[in-house]
């Protein structure tokens, strides 16, 4: 059956999940003037070049820039939670949702270094019941 | 080239109107700008009406059918927080450009309930509290934390502004809310997203305001008593930046902006006697008094410890109470600045006046990016 879900789909479309291997994060990097962008555009959004935007695989390090302890949210999303934005080594910043961490701003200090890992979307599902791979943050292990 | 001045201008009370109509609010606020500048809908050549929710539905019109159709152009713009701002900005404009003498702007909006930002949309499943958060509240939050990360700026500092704004609005009838509110209060309400207690966001009302501008030929006709000269006004939106929509930037834009209303206006922020400035959360209003140029990088912290944007203080900053309690109508943020700046301009401001205020700047954020800036200069 072509429609039958074989493996959960990407949460966001610069989400890949290759056939073979492991997921990554996609950005797209202007050849023109070196800027790095989630997903597509037009153009580049710093300089306007046209056509020079190459797909580029994302790191899976980064450390934390900023973040905020989210208390109150919609109705059914369960809280707290710390939405974090990353800067990942090489290039390009991602948000997402910090975890295995107390959510307590004494316990999170912005600079330290993440790792990004892929999980499921929190057992979201959409109307059809299928189901998807989410990226997410966590502090990286101390290295002995 | 001729300067364009503000002959009238008002604002209703913040509050909650669910019984009223968009049009009858901002039709409100019309008439109660046009009675100030003592002129009648007749007069005006032109309106240029600001609204968010209702983007689609020709506010400006049924404005004219509330108070007099006379089939004089209508603009209807939207452009975030700073809608009001912009509609006020075309038409300075269009008396700049010499097309027209006398035109009529108002902002109005009735807003729902809750928090805003972050609502889902898009294919798939929803992201929010999944890929962080995109509500207002956590978004000004990742942005103040970054002054934090910067600059060591702590909960109580941005908790303190939400302290001044609640005191300043004490003496300001027309705020959505006269209550005294101690900074333990502010610090101890309900955390929405850290370091944002709920005290610290703005507050969500239906309101509208309604200036009445007009040509330096037709100002001096009409007698230039009561009349506040605009000195400035810029609009700009968010140059790219690294870490561009995956963090909305304000700081960028109102630099930019501050920066060039100041030169239009030929001052400097030492010139500036009150500010009015977008709020919409206690962390923002710290970041705007660098971005603003009221103080050097990294002293924001210490300024609101010192009390130099309390009123008394070496520039007041949002005497009116602000967005945090006066209150938030998105579409006449722009407009209700801009009349409270005028009205301490004109020496009518009560217990809340600036003393001999003679410049006054005016300051407006819409999230994605616009920023605008008004600079007011008393004339007599």
């Amino acid at each position: 059956m072509a429609d039958e879900q074989t493996g959960p789909l990407p949460v966001v479309d610069f989400l890949k999940i290759p056939e073979n291997g492991d997921p990554y994060l996609e950005g797209h990097k202007c050849t023109e003037c070196g800027a790095i962008f989630l997903d597509t555009r037009s153009a580049c959004s710093k300089c306007g070049a046209r056509d020079k935007l190459e797909a580029l695989k994302l790191s899976n390090r980064g450390t934390l820039y900023v973040y905020s302890i989210v208390h109150r949210s919609f109705p059914g999303i369960e809280v707290p939670y710390v939405s974090a934005i990353v800067d990942l080594d090489g290039g390009g910043t991602v948000k997402g949702n910090l975890i295995n961490v107390d959510p307590d701003p004494e316990k999170i200090p912005m600079g330290m270094p993440v790792d990004v890992v892929f999980k499921d979307a929190l057992g979201r599902k959409d109307k059809e019941g299928n189901s998807y791979l989410s990226y997410f943050f966590q502090p990286q292990k101390q290295s002995q | 080239m001729s300067d364009v001045y503000i002959l009238g201008t008002d604002m209703i009370k913040f509050g909650r109107f669910p019984d009223r109509t968009v049009p009858q609010l901002g039709a409100e606020a019309a008439q109660l700008a046009l009675d100030d500048a003592g002129l009648t809908i007749q007069d005006m050549e032109a309106l240029c009406c600001g609204n968010l929710y209702q983007a689609s539905a020709m506010v400006g019109q049924r404005i004219l059918q509330e108070i007099g159709q006379t089939g004089v152009p209508v603009v209807n713009c939207s452009n975030a927080c700073a809608t009001g701002a912009t509609a006020f900005r075309e038409a300075w404009m269009s008396i700049k450009a010499g097309i027209y003498d006398l035109v009529l702007a108002v902002g109005v909006e009735q807003m729902g309930r809750g928090l805003l930002g972050g609502g889902g949309g898009g294919k798939g499943i929803p992201k929010e509290g999944l890929l962080g958060s995109a509500t207002m509240p956590a978004v000004f939050a990742e942005a103040g934390m970054e002054h934090s990360r910067k600059y060591g700026t702590t909960f109580e500092q941005f908790a303190k502004v939400s302290e001044k704004n609640h005191h300043h609005s004490t003496m300001n009838p027309k705020a959505r809310y006269q209550i005294e509110t101690p900074l333990e209060e502010v610090m101890n309400s309900e955390m929405i997203a850290y370091p944002n207690t709920k005290l610290m966001c703005s507050v969500n009302v239906d309101g509208s305001a309604a200036a009445v501008l007009a040509s330096e030929k037709k100002a001096a006709e009409l007698g230039m008593d009561r009349a506040v000269r605009v000195r400035a006004s810029v609009l700009t939106s968010d140059p790219w930046q690294e870490r561009d929509l995956v963090m909305p930037d304000v700081n960028t834009c109102t630099r930019a902006a501050a920066k060039a209303a100041y030169e239009m206006a030929g001052v400097g922020p030492e010139d500036i006697d009150l500010v009015e400035l977008h709020d919409c959360f206690a962390t923002a209003e710290i970041l705007h008094y660098e971005n603003l140029g009221l103080c050097g990088d990294g002293e924001a912290g210490k300024m609101i410890d010192e009390g130099a944007t309390a009123l008394g203080g070496k520039i007041p900053v949002n005497a009116s109470g602000g967005l945090l309690s006066k209150g938030h109508p998105l579409g006449a943020t722009g407009i209700a600045n801009i009349y409270e700046v005028t009205t301490h301009l004109r020496g009518e401001a009560g217990k809340r006046q600036v003393e001999g205020a003679k410049l006054g700047l005016t300051h407006v954020i819409g999230l994605g990016s616009a920023c605008a800036i008004h600079v007011l200069e008393k004339v007599n």
